[in-house]
């Protein structure tokens, strides 16, 4: 056994068990190894054999062997409704895969506010906004609102925090602006609506501006929402995204640690 | 399956209900706003649209209202001004219009005619207008003589099954809402696009494009309310069509929505301020005039007190949603609503893990039937806790089906198990359908099969939500709601009453203010 190839989790230690395969993962549903895995689906088309082998087909082409389409349903005129399960003959080399990540280790609320009072020596300053059409504001609100998320305060409650909440449909400009006049430390657009991809188009919009006025290094840029993730965010220019699950004490353990960095930088 | 509460306390929320909606009354009839002479117009049939430059298509009533602003002199009434240049040019309201759209007429320049003549002019294009609203009623009427009607008023049927269909392209919404009632729903939501809420004037013509849905137009209304008639036909069941009297052009859509029999609009009183950031004012005002075109059309309202618990904790936030109830009920009231019309929202948003939270739920959902006995209350489905785990989802949907069918809610809007990720797939909402038809089926009558405990957990936590609701709006009347809202009473959040957007369109009813449309509808309300 390596580092890359080991037993799972409680195996007993016996030749019929198999070890965990690093170097070519593959979905575990009944043994290791076995890629099972279940796929659903809806063709346009009534429901006949056709449609039926139609549906395993599709499950060949993406990969799937041991194809079965265990259900086949009218959903309405016109429309068949698919439950299909097969073994996938793909694996990934687990060893290999990397994934830009936030750059923070999580701290809870009293050490964020001790280490913004020992080391930045001032109360940071935090804007937020849903931006462009966009009018959802629960994750902007969950970050920001004293109440804050899941028992996890927001950053309206953190005494060394000002945190100023512009709520929804803001556009990019105006929260550009806001946060001069307020000579913020970190901006944070939250995005729900992702039709057209325009969640991404409003992160690049903004950056673009931002870049326009001399603004980008002015800032910690972030975005939030629960098709956002940090490395799509660093691909529109930002500096960190965050996504589904997120609380508000995450958020500010970044900005924390990146203007401790910056600052440190600066030295 | 009923609880024990206090009925005097009921009877306390109502009367306070009463007194807050007094005051607000008064400042609504001085009033009006931009949005309600535009709706007035399109009632009188101005019904056109100009192309810009840019060759995006702007209304002709917003060019008329836009031009009597600018002169100063919409205080009249935009209604006196179109019928005093019919008149005087003795030309139709729609030339007129067009004229003023291409910027070659002022009406404000054209010589004042008598006074009863022009308001007689107004008053038969007003007419006009009306009777072909109350038309659109008899229709449904007539219709539902034929098709089967999934409403029933004493809820002895399981609620209306609503979906939403979001595609952004009305001709795919079609597909995907005709797909929908073949596998159970009954009421169909086109949703808007995100922006339109804010934007004050009602885009023109069909729209294959929106962020998160597409715009409410006349057109769209027309393209899926015949795609409806005809699935209906063909099911021998009738589907009802909703969209949206909310926003900057709340009374205008709640117009549009009359004249293509819509059966459904959410249209709330406060929701706009709260969650648009839309002038309180400005709210209040287009709500009245919204629900009076609603109470003529008998179009159900929906009220939007389900988004109260996505901001606001659901356990500890029952009575806000209990509250604002008992005062969108009055607002209804008075513009001439009946109760049966009124689906009160409200929603189940509790965290999931909360321990007893399936009985918390079954309680506040009872609770708001007995409240509200004749008002086909909407029940919305878990969004808050929904993360991404379908297969979560579509238990706990299940469960929220439960607690709707055995608690006779009216109005069930479909969980998704996709909440939270996408706008429904086809097949999303197939799966939920079938849920659903399981469960409404399987436990048609649950509720009257029921019997809670006396003092079990399910009464008390009922009686602690009415006792708190009673509390919240004594504070309410002893401060008036304009500052409750600014002290955030509902959802946490704070308004101003000169803040917020469309505050500028909000005016002062000139003494000799004249709108025919609201008198018609007056007239028709009060004879019923």
């Amino acid at each position: 056994m390596s580092k890359d190839s080991f037993l799972p989790y409680g195996a007993p230690n016996h030749s019929s068990v198999k070890p965990v395969d690093l170097k070519n993962l593959k979905p575990y549903g009944d043994a290791m190894n076995d890629g099972r895995m279940q796929v659903n689906f809806t063709l346009p088309v009534e429901p006949s054999p056709e449609a039926q082998e139609a549906a395993a087909e599709l499950m060949r082409k993406m990969g799937f062997v041991d194809v079965k389409i265990v259900d086949m349903q009218k959903a309405s005129e016109g429309f068949s409704f698919f439950v299909g399960y097969g073994a996938i003959n793909h694996s990934v080399d687990f060893t290999k895969i990397t994934v830009l990540k936030v750059e923070t280790v999580f701290k809870g609320f009293d050490e964020i506010n001790e280490l913004i009072r020992t080391k930045i020596k001032r109360k940071i300053r935090i804007i937020g906004a849903t931006t462009g059409f966009d009018a959802h504001t629960v994750g902007l609100d969950a970050m920001f609102n004293m109440k804050g998320y899941k028992g996890d305060y927001g950053l309206e409650r953190y005494p060394m925090i000002e945190a100023k909440n512009m709520g929804a449909q803001v556009p990019n400009i105006e929260l550009l602006e806001a946060a001069i006049k307020m000579n913020a430390d970190a901006i944070m657009v939250s995005q729900v609506v992702t039709e057209k991809d325009c969640h991404i188009n409003n992160l690049k919009d903004l950056m673009v501006l931002a870049d326009k006025h001399g603004w980008r290094d002015r800032f910690i840029f972030i975005s939030g929402g629960p098709r956002l993730s940090h490395p799509l965010s660093v691909e529109c220019g930002l500096d960190a995204g965050f996504g589904t699950g997120t609380l508000p004490s995450h958020v500010a353990s970044y900005v924390v640690d990146e203007l401790i960095r910056r600052l440190e930088r600066k030295k | 399956m009923k609880l024990r509460l206090n009925k005097t306390q009921i009877a306390q929320c109502r009367s306070i209900a009463k007194v807050v909606s007094r005051d607000v009354g008064k400042m609504i009839s001085q009033h009006s706003t931009v949005a309600i002479e535009r709706s007035a117009l399109r009632v009188m049939g101005i019904c056109g649209a100009h192309k810009k430059a840019d060759g995006q298509f702007y209304p002709h009533a917003n060019a008329i209202v836009d031009q009597l602003e600018k002169d100063n002199v919409l205080a009249r009434g935009a209604s006196f001004w179109l019928a005093n240049a019919m008149l005087q040019l003795e030309k139709s309201a729609e030339d007129v219009a067009a004229l003023v759209a291409e910027d070659k007429l002022r009406l404000s320049e054209i010589p004042l005619q008598k006074k009863a003549a022009v308001e007689k002019t107004a008053r038969a294009l007003a007419k006009a207008g009306v009777t072909k609203i109350v038309e659109q009623k008899k229709n449904r009427k007539n219709l539902l003589k034929h098709l089967d009607d999934p409403h029933d008023p004493s809820f002895k049927k399981p609620p209306m099954k609503y979906v939403i269909v979001a595609s952004g392209n009305i001709f795919e919404d079609v597909v995907q809402a005709r797909a929908a009632a073949q596998a159970g729903a009954d009421v169909i939501a086109v949703i808007r696009s995100t922006a339109q809420s804010l934007l004050d004037y009602v885009p023109h013509g069909s729209t294959t494009e929106g962020f998160g849905g597409t715009y409410a137009t006349q057109e769209n209304f027309r393209i899926m309310r015949r795609a409806l008639d005809e699935e209906s036909e063909k099911l021998g069941r009738y589907i009802r069509l909703t969209n949206y009297s909310s926003g900057l052009c709340m009374p205008e859509i709640a117009s549009l929505a009359a004249i293509e029999r819509l059966d459904f609009l959410l249209c709330d009183s406060l929701y706009g301020i709260l969650f648009r950031d839309i002038n309180m004012k400005r709210t209040l005002i287009d709500q009245h005039f919204s629900r009076m075109m609603c109470a003529l059309s008998e179009i159900f309202i929906n009220t939007g007190e389900d988004n109260y618990l996505t901001t606001a904790d659901a356990v500890e936030n029952g009575h806000q949603v209990l509250a604002s109830q008992f005062l969108n009920e009055r607002f209804a009231l008075d513009a001439h609503m009946k109760e049966s019309f009124m689906g009160l929202g409200h929603a189940m948003e509790m965290n999931p893990w909360h321990p007893n939270g399936i009985l918390l739920e079954i309680a506040r959902a009872q609770m708001t039937r007995d409240i509200f006995p004749k008002a086909p209350l909407k029940y919305m489905p878990p969004t808050r806790h929904m993360e991404g785990d379908i297969f979560f989802g579509h238990v706990y949907d299940a469960i929220f089906n439960l607690v709707s069918v055995m608690t006779k809610q009216g109005i069930h809007l479909l969980g998704m198990p996709t909440e939270a990720i996408h706008t429904p797939l086809l097949g999303d909402r197939y799966m939920a359908l079938k849920s659903c038809n399981y469960i409404f089926g399987g436990a048609a009558d649950l509720g009257d099969e029921l019997i809670f405990r006396p003092n079990g957990k399910i009464e008390k936590w009922s009686q602690k939500v009415l006792k708190e609701s009673l509390q919240l709006l004594k504070k309410i009347e002893r401060i008036g709601l304009y500052r409750a809202i600014e002290e955030k009473c509902f959802a946490e959040v704070s308004r101003s009453l000169t803040g917020g957007k469309g505050f500028k369109g909000v005016f002062e009813k000139h003494a000799e203010y004249f709108n025919p449309v609201q008198d018609a509808l007056e007239v028709e309300l009060v004879k019923r």
